[in-house]
């Protein structure tokens, strides 16, 4: 809808010649989130976590998966072996080099963030937009539906649905975590929707004989378009939570070799007190990310928010 | 045959478990091409209601209209909701009360003209953009091309207005309604707008039905005034008329109630309390509890409409001198 929007803007911006450029309110909302430190530190972060995620089987001086002779010789059940050359954190439970694996971890996480996020919305959207759009006994059935979703516990409900299935995998968290997302997104949408559609510009837009389709598409959707794209910021911290406590709690991919963060905190925490630093690194690389994607849905809630508009 | 007809014109709001509220009682009048006739009232008198009905903009859910709007002869009321919509922008316009929050905040002004150029004229996106150009142009816009590309945030309250203006007159509408359209703007851009709006009838001949509680307006702009109490008529008289000799007490009460420094005494006058909630028309006049002329008859039968189309009264006691 964004781009559709901007390249309505881009046509008339050539039309317009050379004239200048209205400004439009996401690009306002853009220009005070740059001026916010808490955005600011929001973005860093979570560049920072794309860039080392995007770029991590390069940065990474080993395999996530490779066992390494020079770190069993050490390895007993009350000794890890810690940093040495080559292996900037030492090693884990099992032999493998803990910095790559948790640089690769980064990987899988924005994975199963984006990918629960993205599907969450999706039909979140769908409902809400569906609901808001049309009201009526439709609107009714779906809220319903979205009640029973949201009168559980959002975790609790996210372990009843990875435990549906047999067989863990990264998909069944993405489900998991992606399903707990749906009723967010879609009594949000519908909550903004219903607010437009007893706005004075829609009531002005049917003055003019826009067609209800239009309406919808044109005048209620992007306006209610900003609080979604907050909480989508938002669900991406939650989800990355979330996923790592479904881990944690074994009900993702239970391999042990693969690189994941919250695999690694539940099968550290064994080591605990002979190797507790096997705890805190992934558990602080979930803090870190997930720290970021809230201060960065938050500024931009402010930014957005039309109380706040010069 | 008038070019826009209302006949009796009723809206009923029936919400369930609540009493039914007529918010709109019989009310007539017609509009001729390059007529302005004013539709004047308090707060909750119905005139904003009354435009809606025309417009067919009412949720049918819960609204009761009845009676008849004939534009050109064609039944509006009966028509259905796709018909209603193919006419409305282009037979019947109508421009808001808050230019601000009745444009799109997020898209660009030349997007809300052209839209309406495509919908009705079927012009293309290149050709309704030259168009709209012209337009604001017309309503006194300055340097259009680039307000074309601005958002609504980004003008200011006149110019929104005068935007707002432009949308509805995109496609040349014979009756535009304007309800309250000065309201929220400062006195000299009020001025410039119904400036505006009368070189429009007077140019373009399209008929002018404005709705306003500003007895000012009225006095600049209408050749005729309804004055609505209650969601009836209450009084209808030509302007010069209205302002000489107003008969219905409420009229002569509004009329009395602008403040003015050529007269001794720094006290305003008011009309004791406010619209009723619910009108009790059955049975009595429903301004007679506010009403200094009561008498016996006031709240023992309802008045009838008198007098002919020109000079209508609603009142069993009228008021036989000018104010003050």
């Amino acid at each position: 809808m964004t781009e559709m929007l901007t390249g309505r803007k881009e046509r008339i911006d050539r039309l317009a010649g050379d004239a200048s450029v209205g400004r439009s309110l996401w690009s306002e909302a853009f220009r005070r989130m740059r001026r916010s430190p808490v955005a600011i530190t929001g973005a860093v972060l979570v560049a920072a976590f794309l860039l080392l995620a995007a770029f991590a089987p390069l940065i990474a001086p080993h395999s996530a998966t490779e066992r390494f002779p020079q770190l069993l010789q050490d390895l007993r059940a009350d000794h890890i072996p810690g940093a040495q050359p080559g292996f900037p954190l030492g090693s884990d439970q099992l032999g493998h080099d803990l910095f790559s694996r948790l640089l690769l971890a980064s990987q899988q996480t924005l994975l199963v963030a984006v990918a629960a996020t993205v599907f969450g919305m999706a039909v979140g959207m769908l409902i809400g937009g569906t609901a808001g759009a049309l009201g009526g006994w439709v609107d009714n059935v779906l809220m319903r539906l979205v009640d029973v979703l949201l009168s559980f516990p959002s975790l609790l409900l996210a372990i009843s649905i990875a435990a549906l299935f047999s067989q863990g995998s990264q998909w069944t968290v993405i489900i998991a975590v992606s399903t707990v997302a749906v009723p967010v997104f879609a009594r949000l949408l519908r909550g903004s929707m219903l607010a437009q559609r007893h706005s004075e510009y829609v009531l002005a837009a049917r003055a003019t004989g826009v067609k209800p389709a239009a309406i919808v598409f044109r005048h209620m959707l992007p306006n209610s378009l900003g609080p979604v794209l907050v909480q989508a910021t938002l669900t991406l911290a939650i989800s990355i939570l979330e996923a790592a406590a479904l881990s944690y709690l074994g009900l993702g991919d239970p391999n042990p070799d693969r690189a994941e963060w919250g695999l690694m905190l539940a099968n550290a925490q064994r080591y605990f007190d002979v190797s507790p630093q096997l705890s805190f690194y992934p558990a602080i690389a979930i803090i870190v990310v997930a720290l970021g994607f809230t201060l960065l849905g938050e500024s931009m809630r402010e930014a957005l928010d039309p109380k706040n508009r010069r | 045959m008038a070019l826009l007809d209302v006949t009796d014109l009723s809206v009923v709001f029936r919400r369930r478990g609540e009493e039914p509220f007529t918010a709109v009682d019989k009310v007539s009048f017609s509009v001729e091409p390059g007529q302005t006739v004013g539709l004047v009232g308090e707060s909750g008198c119905g005139k904003s209601v009354t435009s809606l009905a025309i417009m067919g903009l009412l949720p049918k859910r819960g609204n009761q209209v009845t009676g008849s709007v004939r534009y050109e002869g064609t039944e509006l009321l009966s028509l259905s909701p796709d018909q209603m919509r193919a006419r409305r922008g282009k037979d019947l316009g109508m421009v808001f009360q808050d230019p601000l929050s009745s444009l799109n905040p997020v898209i660009p002004i030349g997007i809300q003209v052209t839209e309406v150029l495509e919908k009705h004229r079927g012009m293309p996106r290149r050709k309704a953009m030259i168009e709209a150009e012209d337009l604001l142009n017309r309503v006194g816009i300055p340097d259009p091309r680039r307000r074309l590309t601005e958002y609504p945030h980004q003008l200011s309250g006149g110019m929104r207005q005068r935007a707002l203006i432009a949308i509805a007159l995109a496609c040349r509408p014979r009756v535009l309604i304007a309800d309250e359209p000065t309201t929220a703007l400062d006195v000299t851009i009020q001025a410039q707008i119904l400036a505006l709006l009368k070189e429009l009838v007077t140019d373009t001949g399209t008929a002018l039905i404005m709705i306003t509680h500003d007895l000012g307006v009225v006095a600049g702009l209408c050749d005729q005034v309804n004055v609505l109490y209650g969601g009836r008529v209450v009084e209808r008289a030509g302007r010069h008329e209205l302002f000489e000799l107003p008969r219905h007490p409420y009229t002569h009460g509004l009329l009395a109630s602008i403040p003015r420094l050529d007269l001794e005494g720094d006290r305003l006058v008011p009309i004791p309390g406010s619209v009723a909630d619910n009108i009790p028309w059955d049975g009595g006049c429903a301004f007679a509890p506010r009403c200094a002329n009561q008498i016996a008859d006031c709240t023992a039968r309802t008045p009838e409409l008198t007098g002919d189309q020109q000079r209508l009264l609603l009142c069993h006691n009228p008021m036989e001198v000018a104010v003050r």
